[in-house]
């Protein structure tokens, strides 16, 4: 038996529903089941990594498996309606909110009025035919060696499809609520995006993740595929705010064209362990890049923030930001890779990343990781870990601020710095009021 | 108002301050001197109350209270204001809301009605044109990539906005150009009404030609070994400190 992976029973037991769904894609069936097929036999052989595989050693993910997750029911009548829908809602009323409950989209919830021209969004059973999603779905995520990103492909159903065609510029902002809703114990949900801007196109497209029946344990894991055509631009934010019985495994994999632009906002907030993968491939000269990323943890939250930069071409700039406050019994890991390959010259590549511990018991592992195969480049990256800023908390309150509001004000500023670099101001808004809302409850604990 | 008396007080178990007297009245401005290191931030850090500087001995009473056993808030609370000599940057918070969080918690405790938006505007701008000071400047994050002396101007803006009953001010003219330092004093002048006192902590004479002082001490080596009237600070920018550190160390042998 491979010693990096969980014994393989249990990996097989999240496989045990392969067939309640074969034929789901019309004619497009035998197509994509050829890729569900290869995906599965690869998460059998690759099984659940343990702490001895590098890329999850600070991560223990053996209790987890220890139960026997069960697919999500594919027929379950939705629960959610329009009204109760707007909890999700964080982008303005001129936004396009698709619920997805449980892994499947939830029609009858979502907020979609006829959709601009140029712009396309379904499920993969709807827009299967286009050669577009044969040309993309699942060829950018990596099946062969990610065990999630395989088990997600031979296990989700209801994928979300973006088509943005050339020069189309939207304005609104493309929600998908993924919302897991479930009465029953030990669920896994799989969910799958894949968003095609061509060239000339822009969009903002915000992925939020909530939990409505939060007393039940619950398996999510997401696989995102975006790909950025020439000269196009996409921001991005991932809103994660599950419930403390949610584990969250979710892989984001961006591939840009030449002169494009992408700008992704990840927020963390929810989940018991949660593990966020980022993966921005730069395959075109001239490309622009942000990722930012804030994680809040409290109780004995673990997340998990592994990112990856691949820069393959010239003159590309990239510029990473990633914040952490870490309290109570609480676990943060970052792992940010930067690579620099050898056709790559003229990269300018930015790293930083920046913790606060605000308990003794709260811990964080950090590790910038850069590999710079080419000469002419310009680097840098820097981890700080600290505590809060004694002598601004003394300035504050000898201002007349009691002490709690004073630190209070200071981790808000703190974490804000990441939400404020979000372009959309009323998601700005929204995600400040998550932040607020989570910060006042670990005050109040 | 402010009597303090036979105060000892250490840091990192180094004692600098060592049985230090001073009484302070309604009205009167005391300006302080003396040489780098004598403990005059020292001195002004301990009425504050930061917690770094040990209290090893003597008592600080303000308007009857016991200044030392209050926390930091509850002491501006109360009515004391620190001008720091060196402001700390604090990204992320913007003055205008930190200040706004400020002055309705003083006014709280001072049982006087808490500002709306608009009532805070109104008294921003009145008080920031006292100090000429930029509107943008009130927006960006509290002295986050301010000049010196734009530092020392947001400390007695915020001054003028908290309205205490007792000022400290650690070199705030320090730094300053002469433009600045008018407009610094004006802004303290204009706070003086007979009521409120300052303790203006200075190396400069010069500054005392605007903020005219009732009494001028000498602070060295932890205890104030002189004082007197304006006089002294035109004599000791006359003559240096050599003959004042002469005579205290004679008494002191
Ligand atoms: N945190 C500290 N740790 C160690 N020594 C300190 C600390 N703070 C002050 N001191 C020492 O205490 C003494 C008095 O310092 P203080 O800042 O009060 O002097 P000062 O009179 O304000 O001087 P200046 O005129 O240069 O501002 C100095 O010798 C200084 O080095
Ligand atoms: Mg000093």
């Amino acid at each position: 038996m491979n010693s990096t992976t969980i014994n393989t029973i249990n990996a097989n037991s999240l496989l045990q529903d392969f067939d309640l769904f074969t034929d789901l894609y019309g004619k497009q069936t035998n197509y994509f089941q050829e890729i569900r097929k290869f995906s599965a036999d690869k998460f059998n052989v690759l099984g659940i990594p343990t702490q001895k595989n590098e890329e999850w050693k600070y991560l223990n993910l053996s209790p987890l498996f220890k139960n026997d997750f069960r697919s999500v029911s594919h027929t379950q009548a939705f629960e959610i309606d329009a009204a109760s829908a707007k909890q999700f809602h964080l982008c303005g009323e001129n936004a396009i909110v698709f619920v997805i409950e449980n892994g499947r989209l939830n029609r009858a919830a979502s907020n979609v009025k006829t959709l601009p021209k140029g712009l396309s969004i379904g499920t993969l059973a709807e827009l299967a035919d286009d050669a577009r999603v044969q040309k993309h779905f699942a060829q950018h995520a990596d099946a062969i060696t990610e065990p999630f990103v395989a088990l997600n492909t031979a296990m989700s159903f209801d994928a979300m499809i973006v088509l943005l065609d050339e020069k189309i510029k939207i304005n609104e902002t493309i929600q998908f609520a993924f919302v897991t809703n479930t009465n029953q114990e030990n669920i896994s949900v799989p969910i799958r995006v894949l968003v095609i801007a061509e060239k000339h196109s822009e969009c903002t497209v915000v992925e939020s993740y909530h939990t409505l029946n939060e007393q039940h344990k619950v398996f999510v894991n997401a696989v995102s595929e975006v790909v950025v055509g020439e000269e196009a631009r996409v921001h991005y934010a991932k809103i994660q705010i599950e419930s403390e019985n949610t584990f969250h495994i979710n892989y984001h994999q961006v591939n840009q064209a030449k002169n494009s632009y992408q700008h992704i906002t990840s927020l963390s907030l929810g989940a018991s362990l949660l593990r966020n993968n980022l993966h921005i491939q730069l395959d075109g000269e001239n490309c622009t890049t942000y990722l930012n990323g804030l994680y809040v943890l409290s109780g004995t939250q673990v997340m998990d923030n592994h990112t990856l930069v691949d820069h393959a071409m010239p003159n590309c700039y990239s510029n990473e930001l990633y914040k952490g406050m870490i309290d109570d019994k609480s676990q943060g890991i970052f792992n940010g890779k930067i690579f620099v390959r050898k056709d790559a010259q003229k990269t300018n590549a930015y790293q930083s990343n920046k913790n606060i511990l605000l308990s003794n018991d709260a811990s964080i592992n950090t590790k910038p990781q850069l590999e710079i195969f080419a000469d002419d480049v310009k680097c840098s990256h820097g981890a700080t870990t600290g505590q809060i800023d004694e002598e601004a908390l003394f300035y504050l309150r000898s201002r007349g601020i009691a002490e709690p509001e004073a630190r209070a004000l200071l981790n808000h500023a703190f974490a804000a710095a990441v939400i404020n670099q979000v372009e959309s101001e009323l998601l700005k808004e929204s995600l400040l009021l998550l932040l607020s809302r989570k910060l006042r409850v670990m005050e109040e604990v | 108002m402010l009597t303090i008396k036979d105060l000892k007080a250490s840091v990192d178990g180094k004692e600098i301050l060592k049985g230090l007297n001073l009484e302070v009245k309604a009205g009167e401005v005391h300006a302080i001197m003396g040489p780098n290191g004598s403990g005059k931030s020292t001195l002004a850090s301990v009425l504050a109350g930061r917690s770094e500087y040990e209290v090893n001995g003597g008592t600080v009473t303000f308007e009857g209270q016991d200044l030392l056993d209050m926390k930091p808030e509850d002491r501006a609370r109360a009515g004391v204001f620190l001008a720091f000599q060196y402001p700390v940057e604090i990204p992320g918070v913007s003055n205008a809301n930190f200040l706004k969080t400020a002055v309705n918690e003083v006014r709280k405790s001072r049982g006087q009605e808490i500002l709306d938006s608009k009532d805070f505007l109104v008294m921003m701008k009145e008080r920031m044109k006292l100090v000429e000071m930029d509107k943008a400047m009130t927006q960006r994050s509290v002295n986050e990539g301010f000049s010196g002396g734009e530092k020392k101007r947001n400390e007695i803006f915020q001054m003028a906005m908290l309205e205490p009953k007792l000022s400290i001010l650690d070199e705030t003219d320090s730094g300053l150009d002469i433009d600045a330092l008018r407009i610094v004093s004006n802004g303290v002048n204009a706070l003086r009404d007979g009521k409120r006192a300052f303790i203006v902590i200075t190396h400069y004479q010069r500054l005392l030609d605007y903020i005219v002082p009732d009494f001028v001490h000498v602070l060295y080596k932890g205890r104030i070994v002189k004082s007197g009237t304006k006089k002294l600070a035109l004599e000791l920018e006359e003559k240096g400190y050599d003959w004042i550190k002469e005579e205290a160390e004679a008494l002191n042998a």
